[in-house]
C-alpha cells in the first residue's frame, strides 16, 4: 500500500511522517506519535473519546484520516496544559468531580474548551446540548456540566469552583 | 479518644476530598490497557459468527494466512484440544445445566458475534484485513430467541446435548424456610375475603448493554513458563485464578494486571473468550499479542444485563397491608454461562420484599437458554429487577385501593425503632430510617406542589401531562459474606485482603484487593488510612491491580469495596498500631500497656512522652533498637470476611412531563434522598449516585438490545444503541441521611449501585402516573416516544382518574376518592 508524506505540528511539536491514506489520525496520534491520551471509545463517530483540537477547532480525531491534517496544527489532551500548569478546563474537572473511569475525559475536556471559545458563558442547557457529541457512563454529565460552568466562570471571574445545587 | 497531637489536622473521614487518581486522567497519561506496547508485539484480529445458531461446514483460511503482516491464523478445530472451558462459578442448583464453552467455537456456533477464528498480524489494521479474508460457510439450525418458546416441549435446543433449554429451576419459599408464612395461603385467603385483594402483573426487563467507554483489551506476554496479562478487567485476581484453571496452567505462573481500567458496571467481571484466545496465541507465537475489541464487537459479544420476564402475585388487605407476595421469573442466560449468569437473578431474590413487612413471600426462577450473547452481571445485578417489580406493583396497588402511593408504601415499611429487623428472606436488615429519607425527599421535591399541578394539568386536560413516580428502596450490597455464599453454592467466598506497609520516611503503602476502574478508591482508601493511622492523606499510596503486588483479592463489583475492602484496610491498619505498640513502648522506655495511640502518636499515658508513628516506622527500619522477642517490622495484612450485607436505602422521586402529542417523555424532575451509612468522601459517594441515576433512568426511558428474528443484534452500534447524552439527561438534585451501619467499624453502607437500583421504576411510576387518565397502568421500557404515543392512541381521556391526593389534603382535586393521605413524619418517626 502506498504512503503519503505529512507534516503536522502536535502539541508544539513538528513531525513529518510517512503514513498511508487509510490512517485515522487517531491512529496515527496513538500509534506513531505515542499520544495515547487520545483514546478510541466507538467504531462509528458516536463517542468524542478521540476529540482533539485541530487549527484551533475541536474534531472528532476518529474521523479524519491523518493525510488530511498534512500542514496543520493539532492540539490533544497532553498539549493542554501548559508549563506545567493545568487548562482551567482541567483544574475544573479535578475539582468538581467532573470525571470517574476518566476514559471519556480527554475528549469531554477537548470539546469543553472549545465549547468555551464559542461561548465564554454558557447556560447548563448549551453546554449540555454542546457536550452532545461525547458520551460519558460514569458521571451522568451534572459533574460535567458543573465542571464547564466553573472553568467559564474561572475564565470571566478569575475565580475558583463554582458552587452549586447538590 | 482524646486527641493527643492536634497539629495533625482534620479527620480525613467525611472530606470532600477531590481525588488522587485525576492528575493522570485529566492530562492524559493515564494507562490504559490498549496503550501498552511491548517489543515485538502481535496484534489480533477475531473472526465473528454472524450466524446465531448453526454448524461450521467449512473455514477457509488460506487467503487470510497470505494476507500482509499475517503471523498465523487458528480456528477453533485448532486451539480445541488446548482451549478448556470457560467457567462459570455458581452452580445455583446441584443439576444445574451448564455447557461447555470454547474461547473460540469449533464446529457450532450458538450466538452471533461467537468467535470462530483468530488472526494474529505485525499491526492491528493488517490483523484485520486478514479477519476479512477468511471465509466460513455455516449451516443455518433452529433459533432460539423467545423465553417463553424456549421451554416449551418440542422448541429446538440451543445447546442439543443437554437435551434442555432449562439451565436451572431456583425456589425460595419463606414458608418452607421457615422464615414466614407460605405464599400459596396467603394468596388463597385474599381471594375468599371480600376485605382483601390480589393483582397479578407481567413486567418485562429489557436486555441491556453495559457500555462501559473503554473497549476491553489485553495484552500478554509470555516470558517462559511465566504469563504477564494485562486487562481491561474488574476482577484481576479472579480471572488470573480462573485462567490457570481453565488453562491447566501453574497459578503462580500468572501475573495478571489491570492497570487504568475505563469503567465496568459488572461488564467486566470475567475471564473472557478474548482473554483466553490472547493468552494462546501469545504462548503459542512467543511473543506479546494484543487484542482490543471494537465497540461493535463489544456490543455483540461481552456480555449483556437484565433480560427477565417478571410475573408477580401480590396480595394484600383493602386496608392496605401486604400479605404475601410471589414472584416467577424467566431469566434469559443467553447461549453460555459467564462467571455468574445463573446467579444473577438470584441475587434480587432476596430483595423483592424490599422495604417491606411482607408475612409471606416465593421467589422461582427459570433460567433459560437462548440463542443470544449471555448475560451477566450489570451494575445492581438482580436487585434493580427486583425493586422494578415491587416498586411498580405499590403503585399498582395504590391504585386499585386508590390512595396515595407514599402513603401506602409508609403503611408496610419497617418503621426506623424496628431495626434490626429480619426480613421474609431471613436477611437481617441492620439499620435504615426510611421516615426520614422519605421526608426529606417529599420537602426537596415539593411532592405536594406537583401533585397539585397535575391535578390542574388533568383537570383543563393539557396537552403536557405530569406524572410522579416513587421508589423506596433499598438493597442488599457488600458482597459478600462468605458463609452465605457457600450456603447459595457460590464457587468463592466474599472476603477481602489488605496489607499495609510502612516505609522508612514515614509514607505508607496501602495494598487491596479491591481494584477501581473508576470509583476513586485510590482517594476514599487514603482517607480512610490517614485517619486510621494519624499520616497526611498525601503520604498514602494505594497499590492496586496486579496480582503480583496484591496476591489475594477478590476484586470489585457489589457495591463491595467499601464495606469489605475498606475495612479490611481498617483491620489491617488495627494490626500495624498493635505490632507498633511494643516497639513505641521500648523507645519511650515504657510499659506497652501504658502506650496510648491517636492521631498517629503513640504516648505514655498520663505525660507529655510520645513519638510518631513515622518515627516508629524509621526506627523499625533501622532495628538498632526494638524489644527483645519480636520482629522488627510493623508491616501487616488483615482478611476480612463481613458478617452481613450492607442495606442502604432511599427515597427517589421523579416528575415526568409527556407530551401527548408526540409521546415525548422528559423528566421535570428527579430527587433522591440516599441513606449509605457514614460517607467518607461525600463528593465521591454522590458522583457515584450520579452514574447510577443514569444508567437506571436510561434503561426506563432509552436502552434496549435488539435482536432481529434471525438472531442477529440489531443494535450493536453506538448509532442504534442509544446511550443518553448529555442534553438528555436532567439535573440531579441529591441528598443524604445518614444511618450508620452497625455492622462494620466505618458504619458504611455500599453506594455504587443504588442510583441504578432506585432509579428505574421512579421514571416508569412517573411515566404510569401521567398515563392513568387513559386507564393505563402499565407500559413497556424503554418507554420511546412511540411507545408512549401508541398507548394512548384511542383512549379516552378521564381526568378523574389516578392519584391525587397531598399530604395535608387541602388540594385533593378529585372529591370521592377517598384515600389515606401521606403523612410525612418530619421527625422521622413512626405513625
Ligand atoms: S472514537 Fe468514538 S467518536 Fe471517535
Ligand atoms: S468518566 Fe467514565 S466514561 Fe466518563
Amino acid at each position: 500500500m502506498g504512503t503519503r508524506r505529512i507534516s503536522v505540528t502536535v502539541d508544539g511539536v513538528a513531525y513529518s511522517d510517512d503514513v498511508e491514506p487509510r490512517t485515522l489520525l487517531v491512529h496515527y496520534l496513538r500509534e506513531r506519535l505515542g499520544k495515547t491520551g487520545t483514546v478510541v471509545g466507538c467504531d462509528t463517530s458516536n463517542c468524542g473519546a478521540c476529540t482533539v483540537h485541530l487549527d484551533g477547532r475541536s474534531v472528532k480525531s476518529c474521523s479524519v484520516l491523518a493525510v488530511q491534517v498534512d500542514g496543520s496544527d493539532v492540539t490533544t489532551i497532553e498539549g493542554l496544559a501548559q508549563n506545567g500548569e493545568l487548562h482551567p478546563v482541567q483544574q475544573a474537572f479535578h475539582e468538581n468531580h467532573g470525571l470517574q473511569c476518566g476514559y471519556c475525559t480527554p475528549g469531554m475536556i477537548m470539546q469543553s474548551v472549545d465549547l468555551l471559545k464559542d461561548n465564554p458563558d454558557p447556560s447548563d442547557e448549551e453546554i449540555r446540548e454542546g457536550l452532545e457529541g461525547n458520551l460519558c457512563r460514569c458521571t451522568g454529565y451534572q459533574n460535567i456540566v458543573k465542571s464547564v460552568k466553573a472553568a467559564a466562570k474561572a475564565g470571566s471571574v478569575s475565580a475558583g469552583v463554582a458552587g452549586g445545587a447538590a | 479518644m482524646t486527641a493527643v497531637d492536634e497539629t495533625t489536622g482534620a479527620k480525613e473521614f467525611g472530606q470532600s476530598r477531590r481525588r488522587k487518581e485525576d492528575a493522570r486522567l485529566i492530562t492524559g497519561r493515564t494507562k490504559w490497557t490498549d496503550n501498552i506496547v511491548l517489543p515485538g508485539m502481535a496484534h489480533l484480529a477475531m473472526v465473528r459468527s454472524p450466524v446465531a445458531s448453526g454448524t461450521i461446514a467449512s473455514i477457509d483460511v488460506a487467503d487470510a494466512k497470505t494476507s500482509p503482516g499475517v503471523l498465523g491464523v487458528w480456528t477453533g478445530a485448532d486451539l480445541d484440544a488446548e482451549q478448556g472451558d470457560l467457567p462459570c462459578a455458581w452452580a445455583v442448583t446441584p443439576d444445574m445445566k451448564h455447557p461447555r464453552r470454547p474461547a473460540v467455537a469449533a464446529g457450532r456456533v450458538k450466538f452471533a458475534g461467537e468467535i470462530v477464528a483468530v488472526i494474529a498480524a505485525r499491526s492491528a489494521a493488517e490483523a484485520r484485513d486478514a479477519a476479512d479474508k477468511v471465509i466460513v460457510d455455516y449451516d443455518d439450525l433452529p433459533v432460539v430467541l423467545d423465553m417463553n418458546e424456549a421451554i416449551k416441549e418440542g422448541t429446538p435446543l440451543v445447546h442439543e446435548e443437554l437435551g434442555t433449554n432449562v439451565n436451572a429451576t431456583w425456589i425460595f419459599d419463606s414458608g418452607e424456610a421457615g422464615t414466614g408464612g407460605n405464599v400459596d395461603e396467603a394468596i388463597a385467603a385474599a381471594h375468599a375475603d371480600p376485605d382483601s385483594l390480589v393483582i397479578e402483573r407481567t413486567f418485562r426487563q429489557q436486555r441491556l448493554v453495559p457500555a462501559f467507554m473503554e473497549p476491553r483489551s489485553t495484552v500478554v506476554d509470555p516470558t517462559g513458563e511465566q504469563l504477564t496479562v494485562w486487562s481491561a478487567t474488574q476482577v484481576p485476581h479472579i480471572a488470573r485464578f480462573l485462567l490457570a484453571v481453565v488453562l491447566g496452567i501453574s497459578e503462580s505462573k500468572v501475573r495478571f494486571i489491570a492497570p487504568d481500567v475505563g469503567g465496568g458496571f459488572g461488564g467486566k467481571i470475567h475471564l473472557s473468550p478474548e482473554e483466553v484466545a490472547t493468552v494462546l496465541i501469545a504462548r503459542k507465537l512467543g511473543k506479546p499479542v494484543k487484542y482490543t475489541e471494537t465497540r461493535s464487537e463489544s456490543i455483540q459479544s461481552a456480555h449483556h444485563g437484565r433480560d427477565q420476564i417478571q410475573k408477580i402475585t401480590l396480595s394484600a388487605k383493602k386496608d392496605g397491608t401486604v400479605t404475601g407476595l410471589k414472584v416467577d421469573l424467566l431469566a434469559d442466560m443467553g447461549a453460555y454461562l459467564g462467571l455468574v449468569t445463573p446467579g444473577v437473578p438470584i441475587l434480587g431474590a432476596f430483595m423483592y420484599n424490599a422495604i417491606y413487612k411482607i408475612p409471606a413471600y416465593q421467589f422461582k426462577c427459570v433460567n433459560v437458554f437462548t440463542n443470544k450473547v449471555l448475560t451477566d452481571a450489570y451494575r445492581g445485578a438482580g436487585r434493580p429487577e427486583a425493586t422494578y417489580a415491587i416498586e411498580r406493583m405499590m403503585d399498582t396497588l395504590a391504585n386499585e385501593l386508590g390512595v396515595d402511593p407514599l402513603a401506602l408504601r409508609e403503611k408496610n415499611w419497617i418503621k426506623h425503632e424496628e431495626f434490626p429487623f429480619t426480613s421474609v428472606c431471613g436477611l437481617t436488615y441492620d439499620s435504615g430510617n426510611y421516615e426520614a429519607a422519605t421526608s426529606r425527599a417529599v420537602e426537596l421535591f415539593d411532592y405536594e406542589g406537583l401533585r397539585r399541578e397535575q391535578a390542574e394539568r388533568r383537570a383543563r386536560k393539557d396537552p403536557i401531562q405530569l406524572g410522579i413516580g416513587i421508589s423506596t428502596f433499598t438493597e442488599m450490597c457488600g458482597l459478600a459474606p462468605s458463609r452465605v455464599l457457600g450456603s447459595l453454592n457460590y464457587g468463592a467466598g466474599g472476603w477481602e485482603y489488605s496489607a499495609i506497609r510502612m516505609l522508612p520516611t514515614g509514607k505508607v503503602e496501602v495494598l487491596t484487593g479491591a481494584s477501581a476502574h473508576g470509583q476513586g478508591h485510590e482517594t476514599a482508601f487514603s482517607q480512610i488510612v490517614a485517619d486510621q493511622l494519624g499520616v497526611p492523606f498525601e503520604d498514602v499510596e494505594i497499590l492496586h491491580g496486579d496480582t503480583q503486588i496484591t496476591h489475594k483479592g477478590l476484586d470489585t463489583y457489589g457495591s463491595r469495596s467499601l464495606v469489605v475492602g475498606g475495612i479490611a484496610i481498617v483491620k489491617a491498619a488495627e494490626k500495624v498500631i498493635e505490632k507498633a505498640k511494643p516497639i513505641a513502648a521500648h523507645l519511650l522506655e515504657a510499659n506497652v500497656a501504658d502506650i496510648e495511640f491517636d492521631s498517629g502518636k503513640f504516648s505514655v499515658a498520663g505525660t507529655d512522652k510520645g513519638v510518631t508513628i513515622q518515627e516508629v516506622a524509621l526506627a523499625t527500619f533501622a532495628a538498632h533498637n526494638y524489644p527483645e522477642g519480636i520482629e522488627p517490622s510493623i508491616d501487616a495484612d488483615a482478611t476480612f470476611d463481613p458478617e452481613n450485607f450492607s442495606y442502604p436505602h432511599g427515597t427517589h422521586l421523579c416528575a415526568t412531563e409527556i407530551d401527548t402529542e408526540t409521546g415525548k417523555v422528559t423528566i421535570r424532575k428527579y430527587v433522591c434522598v440516599d441513606d449509605i451509612g457514614t460517607v467518607v468522601n461525600p463528593l465521591i459517594a454522590e458522583g457515584q449516585v450520579h452514574g447510577g441515576l443514569a444508567q437506571g433512568i436510561a434503561q426506563a426511558l432509552w436502552e434496549e438490545a435488539r435482536h432481529d428474528e434471525s438472531g442477529t443484534l440489531t443494535t450493536a452500534t453506538f448509532v442504534d444503541y442509544t446511550l443518553p447524552t448529555a442534553a438528555d439527561m436532567p439535573f440531579f438534585t441529591t441528598d443524604m441521611t445518614e444511618t450508620a451501619s452497625t455492622s462494620n467499624p466505618l458504619g458504611v453502607k455500599g453506594v455504587g449501585e443504588a442510583g441504578t437500583i432506585a432509579s428505574t421504576p421512579a421514571v416508569i411510576n412517573a411515566v404510569v402516573d401521567a398515563l392513568r387518565p387513559w386507564g393505563i397502568d402499565d407500559i413497556q421500557m424503554p418507554t420511546t416516544a412511540q411507545r408512549v404515543w401508541k398507548a394512548i392512541q384511542g383512549k379516552e381521556f378521564d381526568a378523574s382518574v389516578g392519584a391525587k391526593d397531598t399530604r395535608d389534603g387541602s388540594h385533593e382535586a378529585a372529591p370521592g376518592n377517598g384515600a389515606p393521605l401521606w403523612s410525612g413524619n418530619e421527625s422521622g418517626g413512626a405513625q
